[in-house]
């Protein structure tokens, strides 16, 4: 049985067809676009909040999506059970609404930073990463201006001791080391989700590695394990 | 009357832009130049609320969209023009 996904599309957008294709057409689920003015997400099994520049960036990344329309159906949608996985701008709205803690600051570096870079799967027992094991090392590519992940040592020690932290940027060979980080996040951070496992937020584009033809399909992972959960 | 309001990385946030202009002024000969930090300025104009509150109004701006105050603390000043 296909699982019902819905892709939320805010004006700015930008990754919303990725994830539309991925889901549709490689995986052969529903997909459906959510236009950010929705206020019924009841029907869905599982929300995408693709990656993009959702309002330009003004302010903040993030700072002004939170304030869409369908940002309160999405809070009954997580309270509800229901999954949420939020891409890069995604991943920064996530923190804004305070579906996930802590925030994103500039990368160390100053710069946007796109390429391809190593993740370490931190934890399996999520409906996200279900699909592989702790240890995991996979390819994704990144592409923001906004990606060093910051929390104060509490939220940085809960996030742990729940096993929040789902993956974190590494080497090829697995290593956490400040080389492999790309953006100054603290601890490495590429990945958490909240302490009910339904809501992940990830700063790699795991709907940009989904098939051989390009080059990379370590993104599979994050949508088999959603779709075998 | 307006709002100026002052939006800054908290003191325990890294500040990778303010390091980067601190490190040009350094070059530039600037060598008693401590620490730099950078932040945003923000201008709101307003009508006078009825019955004041004007500090409350534009405190409850900052918690819900000017800052992010689990990064950035914020500052501001109320003046009548």
């Amino acid at each position: 049985m296909s699982m019902k996904f819905g892709v939320i599309v805010l004006p700015g957008s930008n990754c919303d067809h990725d994830c539309y294709y991925v889901i549709k057409h490689v995986f052969k689920q529903d997909a459906r676009f959510v236009w950010h003015k929705e206020k019924r997400l009841d029907s869905y099994d599982c929300l995408i909040l693709p990656g993009g520049f959702s309002y330009g960036d003004y302010l903040r990344p993030g700072a002004i999506g939170k304030f869409s329309p369908i940002m309160n159906a999405l809070q009954r949608f997580v309270h509800d059970g229901g999954l949420v996985l939020g891409i890069c701008n995604g991943f920064q709205i996530l923190l804004e609404i305070g579906l996930l803690p802590g925030a994103m600051i500039r990368n160390k570096s100053l710069r946007f930073v796109c390429k391809d870079v190593y993740l370490r799967l931190e934890g399996n027992d999520t409906p996200f990463t279900n699909q592989g094991r702790v240890g995991d090392v996979l390819k994704m590519p990144i592409a923001h201006f906004d990606g060093s992940y910051y929390a104060d040592d509490k939220t940085l020690q809960e996030l742990q001791e729940n096993h929040q932290i789902l993956f974190r940027y590494c080497n090829k060979n697995g290593d956490i080391t400040d080389d492999a980080n790309p953006n100054g996040s603290l601890l490495n951070i590429s990945g958490i989700c909240n302490k009910q496992h339904n809501v992940l937020g990830l700063m790699p584009h795991p709907e940009r590695c989904c098939e051989s033809i390009l080059g990379n399909e370590d993104g599979r992972l994050i949508f088999e394990s959603i779709i075998k959960k | 009357m307006l709002a100026k309001i002052y939006v800054m990385l908290k003191k325990s946030v890294l500040d990778p832009q303010g390091k980067a202009v601190q490190h040009s002024l350094d070059s530039l000969g600037y060598s008693e130049v401590k620490d730099v930090r950078l932040g945003k300025y923000i201008e709101i104009k307003f009508d006078h609320a009825k019955g004041g509150g004007a500090e409350a109004r534009v405190r409850e701006m900052c918690e819900r969209l000017l800052a992010n105050t689990v990064i950035e603390d914020y500052s501001l000043e109320i003046i009548d023009e």
